[in-house]
């Protein structure tokens, strides 16, 4: 699915790493909890989480993750974005809870990690 | 090649800063991306505990042609029963370190399954070794 897809999908707008806004995912992985992500063997899924602090982007990058979606309209802070540009990670921002982004993008057709 | 961070416990908003530099030396040295993504995700999980766990630490990470040894020392309180903290869910980690993110329990078997060689060494009231060794080939 497109990034931009996803977006519209969720009411999102790109926080940064908007030129990777017509690249395709085709998995998603849903937590809050950054160390349950950093089992996932693969790189290529969109995390979905409701944590949105420096940690939440350097487990993207360290899990070779290139898109992060962050519900219920929390702040990405400045020091978020310094990472994720970085690492050139796309992160979206969505109003919806995680529940409700992650039922959408199911139904929609992103596959799960398990 | 050995190469020294300092890390403060405590500190999450540069924990993860040690992970990120390896990450780009290992890239540069053109390392495939399956055994950097192992390297990093447990050196990571082994800051982190330093920083949510421990007072402070030192990473030292030796690479060579063959693979990478990272070493933790840290000075903190020590892990009492080390089997229980490599159990799956295992955690004390504090509310503060919750609202981080962190505190699953799931951090210490993950580094010991992407480590080819992985050891911890703990002494209560002083602090914790890890080691954890990745050979570059296979
Ligand atoms: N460096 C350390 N110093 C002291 N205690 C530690 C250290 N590392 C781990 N521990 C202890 O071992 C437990 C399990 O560690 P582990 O990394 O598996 O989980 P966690 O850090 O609690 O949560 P997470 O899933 O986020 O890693 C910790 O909760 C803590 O009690
Ligand atoms: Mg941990």
């Amino acid at each position: 699915m497109k990034i931009s897809k996803i977006c519209e999908l969720v009411n999102g707008s790109i926080v940064c790493g908007e030129s990777k806004k017509d690249e395709e995912v085709e998995y998603a992985f849903a937590s809050d909890l950054m160390s349950d992500v950093l089992t996932v063997r693969s790189g290529n899924f969109i995390l979905i989480t409701g944590l949105a602090n420096v940690q939440s982007v350097r487990t993207a990058e360290m899990s070779d993750v290139s898109f992060m979606l962050v519900c219920r309209d929390k702040e990405v802070t400045p020091a978020m974005i310094e990472v994720a540009d970085e690492s050139n990670i796309l992160i979206v921002r969505s109003p919806f809870s995680m529940f409700r982004c992650s039922g959408i993008l199911f139904k929609e057709g992103l596959k799960p990690v398990f | 090649m050995l190469t020294e961070y300092n890390v403060e416990g405590g500190d999450f908003t540069r924990a993860g800063y040690a992970s990120s530099q390896i990450k780009k030396t290992l890239k540069n040295l053109n390392i495939s991306p399956e055994i950097i993504k192992r390297v990093v995700v447990a050196l990571y999980e082994a800051e982190v505990n330093i920083v949510a766990h421990a007072f402070k630490g030192v990473i030292s990470a030796d690479i060579s042609n063959s693979g990478i040894k990272l070493v933790l020392e840290d000075e903190g309180p020590g892990i009492p029963d080390i089997d229980m903290a490599m159990t799956k869910g295992y955690s004390t980690a504090s509310s503060r370190v919750r609202e981080m993110g962190f505190g699953a329990g799931m951090g210490l078997p993950n580094i010991k399954d992407n480590a080819d060689r992985f050891n911890i060494v703990s002494r209560v009231g002083e602090g914790t070794r890890v080691t954890i060794e990745i050979d570059f080939a296979g």
